[in-house]
Parts: C-alpha cells; structure tokens; sequence
C-alpha cells in the first residue's frame, strides 16, 4: 500500500466516511452480516455470497482499472493507490487459517465491523477474536 | 410460463431461497464504497488491515510502527466508522429494527475470528482485501488466495456442520 497525501483533509474524511457507510449499508443489505447467512453459503445451501462478491469485484474492477487512464489523480488529490500482492508461504498459509476461522465462525472482518451498526452486540465476541489474531500475527512478524 | 422461463426460475429458486435480488444489491453497493474511496482519494480499501493499523497506537513493536500502518491508521479508522454508520442507517431504515443477534455460539465466534484475524494479516487480505481489491487489481496472488480460503472454509463449514449434527 503506498502512502497517499491528500490536498483536501475535510473532504477526504468525508468521503472515507461515505464510501465506508455504502459499503457497510451493502452488507447489511446482503445479509453478510448475519454469520447464518455466511454459512448457508459456505455449506452449499444458499449461493447469495457469489452475487455479492460478483457485484462487487464487477464495480471495483470497472473503477480500478478505468479511473487511473481517465484522471491525472483522485478527485481530492494524492496518488492512486496500488494493491501489490505476492505469492508465497505466508500468502497461502495465511489464507487457509483465513478460511478455517471463516469457515468455523461465518464472520469476517467487514461484517464484524459492520454488524455492530445492526445492533448485533454477539459479533463482539467475533471482533475481539480478530483483533487478537491481528495482535498475535504482529507479535509473531519479524521487524 | 413457457418451459424454459420455469426451469430458470426454478434454479434461481434452488441457488438462492431466499431470493437474489439483495445478495446483487448489496453486492454491487459494496463494490461501489470501495470504487468511491478509490476515485476520490486513490485509497486501497481492503478491511484486514485496519486490525493491524489501530494497534499501531498501542503496541511499540517495530512491526506495527512501519509506515504502511502510521500513515494509514487514521482513514482506516474512520472509514471502519463509516462501515458501522452504514449498517446502522440499513438497521433504522431498512429492516424492523429487532437488533440482529446470532446462534452461533460464542466460543465459535471469538476463536474463528482469531483464525480470520491471524490468517488475513499474514496473508496480507481478507474477503475484501484478496477478494474484492485483489481480484478488481487483477492480481494473481490474490485469486490464489481467495481459491485456497474459500476452499478450507467449505472444508471447515461442512466438516463442522457434519460434526455437531452427529454430536447433538
């Protein structure tokens, strides 16, 4: 993730603020942030998660790979940002674990942020739960 | 009905009981958050990172005070917080306004989720982060990612479903 400067602090903040509550409004809508849905999905009953994530990989794509050749910059200034990922050791493990705890709780991190605005005080338990795990990933990393 | 419109309906009846159009919505609205952030700020909104990223205030340890998590610690933070004001104003608008609660238990919650949080950091992405920025970056790595944890998810979903039906 590069480091981006923005030239408008107050609007930039307003609009991380707007893009996060359309995403957290589209799980809510989805239904992603009840773990049932999650996994009536992951056990073949209900294949609702594939639209989801169809819908949403369809926009984002549309908007990564065409707003760097049609604007100079963002809107509020800075520098597009990059998604640079690689493939090694940490890289699969870290997805397996990923999905085993997924697969266990139905919860991840989006929803467990989201949820809490449904009133859904149970994914706390899931919240802390990544948290630690974070936590743990870091104190284990090296430098 | 001629044959074919009730055979579509009937699979789309099969794939999805308890409906499509939501899943599609919801969908395509959560593509669209991540799009804006991009096109205003040029921000990479994967949802892992903001874990790591906060305890940066906390923990002194050389890991947590690289530059990638103090110079992103704050928008991840707000941008969490709009995630919640999101669900909230689904919450008072769009549903009966019962708080949602969950059966699963919460032993299952707190250790699944140190999976999720432990396995999404080291493999640098989530659902969000691989799945959604990944894939829409049309990086390799990340469709390899979401392949291995989608399958070891529907390993553990069923394996786990099978376990406890059998237990209870």
């Amino acid at each position: 993730m590069n480091a981006v400067t923005v030239k408008h602090p107050l609007a930039a903040l307003l609009a991380t603020l707007a893009a996060g509550a359309l995403f957290g409004f589209g799980l809510s809508l989805a239904g992603m942030v009840r773990p049932e849905v999650v996994l009536s999905f992951l056990r073949l009953q209900d294949w609702g998660l594939m639209l989801v994530m169809g819908g949403a990989v369809l926009v984002v794509l549309l908007a990564y790979q065409g707003a760097p050749r049609l604007l100079a910059r963002p809107l509020l200034g800075g520098n597009f940002g990059q998604h640079p990922s690689v493939w090694n050791r940490d890289t699969w493990r870290g997805a397996a674990l990923f999905g085993l705890g997924w697969g266990l709780c139905g919860v991840c991190p989006g929803p467990a942020i989201a949820g809490l605005g449904t009133g859904d005080l149970d994914l706390l338990w899931a919240l802390a739960g990544i948290a630690l795990g974070a936590l743990a990933q870091g104190l284990r990393a090296k430098g | 009905m001629d044959a074919f419109t009730q055979m579509a309906s009937a699979l789309l009846n099969t794939l999805f009981p308890t409906g499509w159009g939501h899943y599609l919505a919801g969908g395509l609205l959560v593509g669209t958050g991540t799009a804006l952030l991009f096109v205003y700020t040029g921000r990479i909104g994967g949802m892992s990172s903001v874990f790591s990223s906060t305890w940066s205030w906390l923990v002194r340890r050389p890991y947590f005070q690289t530059a990638r998590y103090l110079e992103t610690r704050g928008w991840r933070l707000v941008y969490a917080a709009g995630l919640i004001v999101g669900a909230l104003v689904w919450w008072l608008g769009f549903s009966d306004g019962v708080p949602l609660s969950t059966q699963v238990p919460a032993w299952q919650l707190l250790l699944g989720g140190f999976f999720v949080g432990y396995g999404a950091r080291l493999s640098n992405g989530c659902t969000s982060g691989h799945g959604i920025c990944g894939l829409g970056s049309l990086q390799l790595p990340s469709l390899g990612a979401v392949l291995i944890f989608m399958a070891t998810a529907f390993l553990t979903a069923n394996a786990f479903a099978r376990l406890s039906a059998r237990f209870t």
